[in-house]
């Protein structure tokens, strides 16, 4: 399977890893071509997750678009996100390798709350990392993720946020990697992570694909979705990149600016590519190489980073990346709450607020990757910060 | 000894041919911290010590493979304004003494060029480099840059290493081979891994070059265990910075240390 995706990718971690890497390698290769792991996955995500999940016809959000608009509700998946698609598939395999215990980093709390139900469900060991400034700001997540019976461990290093959670994750993988497997919650990480993430996400792009072909009898014009890490993103654009007519759009955070440095947009301000969790991709960093902490008011795009397959999609043009401010995701979050009565998730928001930034397009296809009730507290002002 | 013309390869080899009779004694000292003034101070301290060779490292942003005592180091040593140009000084100034090797992130090596950031190690007189993020597979660009410059690239072999593999890196290892003793990130440990003397052998059977172990060595009895266990040098990092961070005498405090480690290692003892 792909280590690479033309100059980016690869496995940039301490060699204690690297037998963790092939043996998970060997396990995912030998489990996807397994008809037991296969109809497990599937009975899964029909009767626990609740797929397929709808696609939706956004009515009034096409009326004010001047397009029709189709929603892929992932937020109807059980959780609120799309995130399980991924944490389930992985935690099957953790148990085909032997592997009690699991760990998992989480910006939004989405993938934790993910990674936490799968294991109440599997009898597993859980435990998240989460940034300290995240645990704050999306304090029902945490509470859901500690119900669910996961710890969850505060991490106070850097910005407090999904970087340092996700370097807290790897840490503790290398010093339990014999009874551990870590749920890396994005397409980022070393090989195989990336590729797996993508496979185990491309349900959404797949279902939503036949979907439309069912409804419309036609492609979309375009799919749009949000880019953090890049999971619905990736799992979305999968389904079409054969379809060479269809554009694809990756929304990142522009966060106050990307003239400022305070944002999380790494794929649209380009730049020297660089190394942060174990790959190589857009990365956010000074001239010498550090890390530079990213900035959004949505948890889940504050990252510094990217998956490699997208920074490669965007050099070979067959992707776009764009950003989206604070400001202007806020405004896309109380749109569609009013005109639709679906409260986004705020890292979905910023896709709509540049789908609504459009006057152009004739039929688009928008990831609604995560339902909002974690963020009440964030947009209306009551988050301690 | 300047090493004006011997390569760094050449120095490190030299450096453990003249140990005297015990393992190579090889502190690392976080660039920059607490500042870089003191941070040339503590790799004096511990030249007076008895350091045979000197890991020095490069403060990074996400060092993940390092615990949380060197992490909050190199965090402070940044905070503090230590950069490329300032570490390298450092290094400058403690390659006079002694055989000096950088440990430094993959990013910040390929930040300016593999080949660039290699010569401008060597015009600084390091000796070699340890990248602690770039495993067997990754390697070549640093490879080819380091050999360019006559920098030994040191590799990393841990216990969860597979024959395979440490059959490779044995046979490219430059200068040292580093074996981290633990399944884990640095840091201080009550006891070394019972296996330390089963992976030490693997490592020496693997390669011509000497043997260091690191990772989890914290106390003379360790250090004389790792010693008597086969080590060609012991690696202490953790213990040093956190003597360090707790001593309003940083260098002072290292030199301490660093003579009691020295004493655990003295032939005869």
């Amino acid at each position: 399977m792909e280590h690479r995706f033309g100059p980016y990718g690869g496995q940039f971690v301490p060699e204690t890893l690297m037998p963790a890497l092939a043996e998970l390698e060997d396990a995912w290769t030998r489990a996807r071509a397994d008809d037991s792991y296969r109809s497990e996955l599937a009975r899964l995500l029909r009767d626990f997750a609740g797929r397929p999940t709808p696609l939706y016809l956004a009515d009034r959000l096409s009326e004010r678009a001047g397009r029709p608009v189709y929603l892929k509700r992932e937020d109807l998946n059980h959780t609120g996100s799309h995130k399980l698609n991924n944490a389930l598939g992985q935690a099957l395999l953790a148990r085909r390798m032997g592997k009690q215990r699991i760990i998992a980093e989480t910006g939004a709390g989405q993938h934790g709350v993910a990674t936490a139900t799968v294991c109440a469900l599997l009898g597993m060991e859980c435990v998240v990392y989460m940034g300290v400034q995240d645990t704050r700001r999306q304090r029902p997540n945490v509470q859901r993720m500690e119900l669910l019976g996961a710890s969850v461990k505060p991490v106070d290093a850097g910005a407090m946020t999904l970087k340092e959670a996700t370097s807290e994750a790897i840490r503790d993988w290398v010093a339990n990697v014999a009874s551990t497997h870590y749920v890396i919650g994005s397409v980022v990480g070393p090989a195989p992570y990336p590729a797996i993430v993508r496979d185990l996400q491309r349900v959404i792009g797949d279902e939503a694909r036949a979907q439309m072909l069912e409804r419309e009898r036609r492609l979309p014009a375009r799919v749009v979705a949000c880019v953090g890490g890049g999971s619905n993103a990736m799992g979305i654009f999968s389904a079409f990149l054969a379809d060479e007519d269809v554009e694809l759009i990756g929304v990142e955070a522009a966060g106050e600016g990307i003239d400022t440095q305070r944002h999380g947009a790494p794929l649209t301000v380009g730049g020297r590519p660089g190394i942060l969790h174990g790959s190589r991709s857009a990365v956010m960093q000074n001239e010498e190489g550090q890390i530079i902490e990213a900035h959004s008011v949505s948890a889940g795009l504050d990252y510094p980073g990217a998956g490699p397959q997208h920074a490669h999609l965007r050099d070979t043009g067959r992707a776009r990346y764009v950003a989206v401010t604070d400001d202007d995701a806020l405004h896309a979050f109380r749109v569609l709450s009013r005109l639709e009565g679906i409260i986004p998730a705020l890292e979905t928001a910023h896709a709509l607020a540049w789908l609504l930034a459009q006057s152009d397009g004739e039929l688009d296809l928008v990831c609604l990757s995560g339902r909002g009730d974690k963020d009440l507290a964030e947009v209306l002002g009551g988050a301690g910060a | 000894m300047t090493g004006a013309r011997a390569s760094g390869i050449e120095r490190i080899a030299a450096a453990f041919a003249d140990r005297k009779g015990r393992a190579a004694l090889m502190p690392y000292v976080m660039g920059g911290f607490p500042s870089l003034a003191e941070s040339t101070r503590i790799g004096e301290a511990c030249v007076r010590g008895g350091a045979d060779v000197i890991e020095l490292g490069m403060p990074y942003s996400d060092p993940l493979a390092d615990g949380p005592v060197i992490h909050a180091a190199g965090t402070h040593a940044l905070a503090a304004g230590a950069d490329v140009a300032g570490v390298l000084e450092v290094l400058r100034a403690l390659s006079q003494e002694v055989a000096v090797v950088l440990m430094c992130y993959a990013n910040m090596v390929f930040a300016p060029g593999a080949r660039a950031f290699a010569e401008r190690l060597q015009r600084a007189g390091a000796c070699g480099l340890i990248v602690p993020d770039l495993p067997q597979g990754e390697e070549q660009e640093v490879l080819r840059a380091c050999e360019q410059s006559g920098l030994a690239l040191v590799p990393l072999v841990a216990p969860t290493t597979t024959p395979e593999r440490m059959a490779a890196i044995g046979a490219r290892a430059r200068g040292f081979l580093y074996t981290v003793s633990v399944v884990g990130t640095t840091g201080e440990r009550l006891a070394l891994d019972e296996h330390l003397g089963e992976i030490l052998a693997r490592a020496k059977r693997s390669t011509e070059v000497p043997v260091a172990v690191g990772f989890g060595i914290g106390t003379p009895e360790q250090a004389r265990q790792a010693a008597d266990a086969g080590a060609d040098g012991v690696i202490v990092g953790t213990r040093l910075v956190r003597a360090a961070a707790e001593s309003e005498d940083p260098a002072g405090a290292v030199e301490l240390v660093l003579a009691e480690l020295a004493a655990g290692l003295a032939p005869g003892r």
